[in-house]
């Protein structure tokens, strides 16, 4: 049982990897500009597609193609902020977002039908069947390389956020648009860059849920987008390193469930999201996220 | 004000809009509920003499959504049979008209696409949805207003003991009943020596009709056979479930890994996950995936899927003639290789060649003339062998078969029964993962 308990660790904790790389824009996202972006799903599949397109067609290397494939959402993001997010104003901006975002969500998921069609998808590679036996454990590399990627990714957004004068920026504008406004920053190209900074970073869970769910369609994005808004509720909506520590937590959790009854690793996956808010409201890392630091 | 707690606490609009979002993808998720309101509405009773019009028949298949694979193929299966049937001059000299909806594999969709065919289109005949999942829920709408609904993909016993199927009983599946999918592998089983059986096995079962229907009762027969469950349990549809139950069973090791899927993608996270672990079982068998033709080898790697088994009733290279020219012009009319035509498109042809001949027995398009006429015992030809139902729906006269890809993936072969037509020798023990 003991062997079962570690494997059900390991599980959960390089799963929790990957949820983290396609959490981690939705959160960024919302810590910036307030916007709880239903499209994330669908951007995380269209990440996975473009990975697809050069790993089949280009023969590319899953990972060297993010090389192209962040840059690439990066743009992706831009323009979906400037047409569609941008010129909400006002009291109800943020339900008004949740509309947008889903249209934005459909008409990629019909474009992505329109390209490729309903059939599975699959991103393949040496990395992704082998494995390294490590403590009495076969650890999949695609797992591994994938976890390290989150961690790396987690503490560039953090560096870029307090680091770097653009950083300085995105906080002033998170704390008080106004005000920055008033001191000269451009705040409508600081939302529109890290609207692009977060569909950009959405392509690397794309790619790392393309090569370890079993397949995708242009509709898988809708299974995703409930369990990642509640990993970023769950590590303090806005905290980037939240949505890495909520991710391996709650799939660490679902992982151990399956031990005894995998029927119930869903209903507790949301239960423990309900026990962890009722004993700390504000998720893990709510209390001073990314505004305050 | 509340100093105490974070800025977005304080936020009204934002907890709101946050608020709003988790409930919005709730609902979204939420697939169980709303019946549609009946309209009621008696079914057409059109004699052919009267009227040249087409027959229109309506159909609600999963062309998005999760199970859209098989949606589309069962779509190409649908208009295929409509495009020959109108090429050989219609239905008692009607041609045929197919209005098919996309119920995005939701079982509440589906509801309301039988609805509207029925209440807005009052189409003249019905065809069944893809999956048990959808055709439960289906029949609920079309028992009420008095149609036959005739499928190819609703086999499992829920369907047939759906309360409306056993007061109307108006579902007729032409397909092979899900509860005898795995009757010739336990027979194949049953009659190898007890040294050559398998020791051990495991069962993990998607939660679907179709996932955990045809294994649930395999395992006590194998029990009865001396083979040792090491690992049974049913685990939910959900991409990040895959992972830690495969890992599960490559720990248990056993030799017979019995997969109760509905899809390629399961099939293919659990081979992944085998090959991770360095694990190859000795035999390995999937309720569903397989029989895909080259969606499930473009998946798992053509070398992977070598010795990799599946039950079914048809594959391409069915020995029958009305088959051989169902491949052939699909082929014509679609592209691709015989072997890549996928056995939902059998199903679905035979579903429009049951009710061809259920219409022109009865003279016209009458629904109750034609639930009588299907449940009279009469056999039916069709691609895929001949159909007699009983009185519930199943087709008692299916032929059941175990199909294994062979020759490093490339030759999908009829291996069960042994000695029936068509079957070439088993591989019994499976080869290792190529890569």
């Amino acid at each position: 049982m003991a062997a079962e308990i570690y494997r059900a660790i390991a599980d959960g904790i390089l799963i929790g990897g990957v949820y983290a790389l396609m959490a981690v824009g939705l959160t960024l996202i919302f810590g910036v500009l307030d916007i709880i972006n239903i499209a994330q799903g669908v951007l995380v599949i269209l990440g996975a597609y473009l990975s697809y397109s050069l790993s089949a067609r280009l023969h590319l290397d899953l990972f060297l193609g993010l090389l192209i494939t962040v840059p690439a959402m990066f743009v992706v993001g831009v323009v979906i902020h400037w047409a569609f997010i941008r010129r909400l104003r006002g009291r109800e901006r943020t339900a008004m977002t949740l509309l947008v975002t889903y249209a934005v969500a459909l008409i990629i998921e019909g474009i992505l039908y329109e390209i490729y069609g309903a059939s599975y998808r699959e991103l393949n590679a040496s990395y992704v069947t082998n494995s390294v036996h490590l403590l009495g454990f076969y650890l999949p590399y695609i797992y591994l390389y994938g976890f390290a990627l989150a961690v790396v990714l987690v503490a560039g957004l953090y560096a870029l956020l307090y680091r770097t004068r653009f950083g300085r920026s995105v906080r002033a504008t998170m704390q008080d648009e106004t005000a920055a406004r008033l001191i000269g920053i451009d705040v409508n190209k600081v939302a529109a860059i890290t609207f692009g900074i977060g569909v950009a970073v959405t392509a690397t869970g794309g790619m790392m849920f393309g090569a370890t769910s079993g397949g995708f369609n242009p509709n898988s994005g809708y299974d995703l987008i409930s369990r990642l808004l509640a990993i970023i509720i769950l590590g303090g909506m806005g905290s980037i390193g939240g949505a890495l520590v909520a991710a391996v937590f709650m799939l660490t959790v679902e992982s151990l469930v399956t031990i005894w009854s995998p029927d119930w690793s869903i209903i507790v996956f949301y239960a423990a999201l309900i026990i962890v808010l009722v004993v700390r409201p504000t998720g893990f890392f709510g209390r001073a996220p990314v505004r305050a630091q | 004000m509340r100093p105490d707690l974070p800025w977005f606490y304080r936020n009204r609009k934002l907890m709101t809009g946050a608020a709003l979002a988790v409930s919005a993808v709730t609902l979204a998720a939420c697939s169980s509920g709303s019946s549609s309101s009946a309209t009621g509405g008696a079914t057409s009773s059109t004699s052919a003499a009267a009227n040249s019009s087409p027959i229109l028949i309506g159909a609600s298949l999963s062309l998005t959504g999760d199970f859209s694979t098989d949606g589309i193929a069962f779509q190409k299966g649908y208009e295929l049979w409509e495009s020959d049937v109108n090429a050989h001059g219609g239905i008692l000299g009607r041609q045929v008209s197919l209005k098919i909806l996309d119920d995005k594999s939701d079982p509440t969709q589906v509801q309301t696409n039988y609805q509207t065919l029925i209440s807005g289109d009052h189409v003249d005949l019905l065809f069944g949805p893809f999956s048990s999942l959808l055709t439960t829920p289906s029949d609920s709408v079309a028992a009420r207003a008095g149609y036959a609904l005739v499928e190819g993909a609703g086999g499992t016993e829920a369907v047939f003991t759906n309360p409306a199927n056993q007061t109307d009983k108006n579902v007729f599946d032409v397909s092979l009943p899900v509860k005898d999918y795995f009757k010739p592998f336990i027979n194949w089983l049953t009659s190898l020596p007890a040294s050559q059986r398998p020791k051990t096995a495991a069962y993990p079962m998607a939660d679907d009709p179709f996932g955990s229907g045809p294994v649930q009762p395999v395992e006590s027969q194998l029990a009865a056979l001396g083979v040792k469950t090491v690992y049974s349990k049913v685990f939910p549809e959900e991409e990040s479930a895959y992972k830690p139950q495969a890992d599960q069973v490559a720990a248990a090791k056993p030799d017979l890994v019995m997969l109760g899927s509905t899809d390629v993608p399961t099939v293919q996270a659990f081979v992944q996950a085998f090959q991770q672990q360095r694990y190859n079982p000795k035999m390995f068998i999937a309720a569903g995936g397989p029989d895909q033709g080259a969606a499930f080898t473009s998946a798992v790697g053509k070398g992977n899927a070598d010795g990799i088994m599946v039950p079914n009733g048809w594959y391409p290279g069915f020995q029958n003639a009305a088959s051989q020219a169902m491949v052939q012009a699909y082929v014509a009319k679609y592209g691709g290789t015989a072997s890549g035509v996928n056995a939902d498109v059998a199903e679905a042809y035979a579903v429009g060649q049951v009710m061809a001949d259920a219409v022109t027995a009865t003279s016209g398009t009458d629904n109750a003339k034609i639930i009588t006429y299907l449940h009279s015992g009469k056999t039916l030809q069709t691609v895929q062998g001949p159909v007699t139902f009983d009185s519930l729906g199943r087709n008692t006269a299916a032929l059941a078969y175990t199909f294994q890809w062979q020759q490093n993936g490339t030759q999908f072969s009829q291996v069960l029964p042994s000695g029936s037509t068509g079957s070439v020798p088993i591989v019994a023990i499976k080869p290792n993962w190529s890569s």
